[in-house]
């Protein structure tokens, strides 16, 4: 926002709200921590050193629903843990992002079969698709920015 | 949305004692989305205090349907199943599965080709080591080991995208050999890999081996004896930590293993801290086989020249004629195995995996069955964890060091 050119010598500076807003909120989106299948270890790998999500105010994976922004889904879906996973979503205060990680959660992937959801967004609506089997962590990365860019054009009058 | 159908009292009573319907024993559910429990794991638990009682695994939230998706896929294009099935050791299922096919028709793999194959299984075994060292430790608080081990990872990764392409799903052992010869920066690759990792494997020791945090943790936690972890069907670290010398590298040798020098790492505790260091040891005994296996590393080919059943080389298909019926055959029908039925086991990171396959004869698998090592190695849980704290039960799942993808499949 460049807040450091506007603020000169008054020391206050106006914003709008929406703006304000959404920036607080792209910059500790707290992912919950919920793997499902290969596509988490390489959510893991995007968490380690070497990718360090924490550079996007991404690094906190909070393991109870209640105290998380955003869900990835990462990994297949099962039927039986369909209705667990719409539960998980339903426990997560809003604003709330998905972000349906790999061709699995995407589309069902490689498995078009009776026991695979095919596509996550069956269940839960989805912001960022993340394709990939798996995707690279810097993928996921990515997946997280443009995330992030979409928040940053949210308008107030669709808060509700 | 499926149907969710009402179970009857009846039908569940049976799983917790009387002392729960009267009130002294507490009920509590942990995942199938926990942090400690490594992926889609329920456990029904019941508590006295803190006490575990008893430990019911409910499995099934992973189930993808991939032993019957193979049935409809030509034998080349069911192995891109394997990969997804145990996701720590996706290189080690390709290999159980090219193993299959190939007793199953009777084909011939040259040296060059097993030799890159137990240089990238033994790779594989050491990534998948350290993902269970990071995560476990993480399990009982040892936050750092975490982001150690996944950069090594990483290197090891970077391995699989060199010859491969793709860094976990590479589908790079195909039956008769591989799917291409490795390029040139590998063997350097390898050799850097093989000149840190013995320095690194340290750093994991001086963190945890003597750390009175992690011995107080682990330490006499979840033991089981060698002839309860027989009788149980265990396989892998898990039953070497109980102190049954028994590793199919070394008693069914299967790709050339036999040329190899290694010891077996044998604890007789069998506690999560045996667990501990029988992987540790594990991991020193990989990188001692992918030496050994990259100094005597055979020029030649790397895929059989049984055109049959291995695709011919792009350069032929221009001239010879032959050669592109052989292509064409190959990618549209298949090759037809021969009726029978075949078993192959190999050591797995986790233990023993086995694929079953059976043929009607066609281009297509009638059956096929994976014998999932973690499958087995969680139905102990139960017994190991019966009288320990819920905090002990968490450190109990990780070192037996299971898969979800593995036992649901």
């Amino acid at each position: 926002m460049g807040v450091e050119q506007k603020l000169g010598e008054m020391g206050v500076v106006t914003a709008r709200l929406e703006d304000v807003v959404n920036w607080g909120r792209t910059n500790a989106m707290w992912p919950m921590l919920f793997g499902l299948a290969c596509c988490a270890i390489e959510m893991m790998s995007a968490q380690a050193a070497n990718y360090d999500m924490s550079r996007f105010g991404m690094e906190l994976m909070r393991p109870s629903p209640r105290q998380s922004d955003l869900m990835i889904v990462a990994g297949r879906v099962s039927r039986k843990m369909a209705p667990v996973l719409r539960r998980l979503y339903e426990q997560m205060p809003d604003p709330k992002w998905v972000i349906a990680m790999g061709d699995c959660a995407s589309s069902g992937g490689v498995f078009n079969n009776y026991a695979v959801v095919q596509g996550v967004d069956e269940i839960v609506p989805v912001d960022v698709y993340v394709s990939g089997c798996p995707p690279r962590p810097e993928a996921l990365i990515h997946g997280v920015v443009t995330l992030h860019e979409k928040v940053r054009k949210e308008k107030i009058k669709d808060w509700a | 949305m499926t149907d969710i159908k009402e179970v009857s009292y009846e039908e569940i009573r049976h799983l917790v004692s009387d002392r729960a319907l009267e009130g002294e024993t507490m009920l509590l559910n942990m995942g199938p989305q926990h942090p400690s429990t490594h992926g889609v794991l329920r456990l029904l638990l019941e508590l006295d205090g803190e006490k575990v009682v008893n430990c019911i695994p409910d499995v099934g939230f992973l189930h993808t349907g991939i032993e019957k998706n193979m049935e409809s896929k030509t034998y080349q294009k069911a192995e891109v199943m394997t990969d997804r099935m145990d996701y720590m050791n996706p290189l080690g299922n390709n290999l159980t599965y090219v193993l299959a096919v190939e007793k199953l028709v009777g084909l011939d793999v040259p040296e060059r080709a097993q030799a890159i194959r137990v240089i990238l299984a033994e790779l594989q075994r050491i990534s998948s080591h350290l993902v269970w060292l990071g995560t476990s430790a993480l399990d009982v608080a040892a936050m750092s080991v975490f982001l150690y081990c996944f950069r090594e990872r990483e290197q090891i990764l970077n391995i699989f995208e060199l010859v491969s392409g793709q860094r976990m799903m590479t589908t790079y052992f195909r039956p008769g050999g591989l799917w291409r010869d490795v390029p040139s920066g590998f063997e350097q690759a390898v050799r850097e890999f093989l000149e840190v990792m013995p320095h690194r494997i340290d750093e994991y020791e001086a963190l945890l081996t003597k750390n009175p945090l992690f011995l107080d943790r682990t330490l006499g936690i979840g033991s089981i004896s060698a002839e309860d972890a027989l009788n149980w069907g265990l396989t892998g670290a898990t039953l070497r930590a109980s102190g049954v010398s028994y590793d199919l590298r070394r008693f069914a040798p299967y790709s050339g293993y036999e040329q190899y020098d290694f010891e077996i790492p044998l604890r007789t505790e069998g506690d999560v801290y045996a667990r501990y260091i029988v992987r540790i040891l594990e991991m020193r005994q990989s990188l001692r086989i992918i030496e050994q296996a990259l100094r005597k590393l055979p020029a030649g080919p790397v895929r059989s020249s049984n055109r049959k059943f291995v695709p011919p080389p792009r350069s032929e298909i221009g001239t010879s004629m032959e050669a592109l019926i052989h292509h064409f055959k190959l990618w549209t029908e298949g090759f037809s195995a021969p009726q029978g039925s075949v078993y192959v086991a190999t050591e797995s990171p986790r233990g023993e995996l086995g694929c079953f396959l059976e043929s009607d004869g066609g281009p297509k698998p009638y059956r096929v069955h994976f014998r999932t090592p973690s499958f087995d190695n969680l139905q102990v849980l139960p017994k190991l964890s019966k009288g320990f704290l819920v905090a002990d039960l968490v450190a109990i799942i990780g070192s037996v060091d299971i898969v979800l993808g593995d036992i649901d499949r």
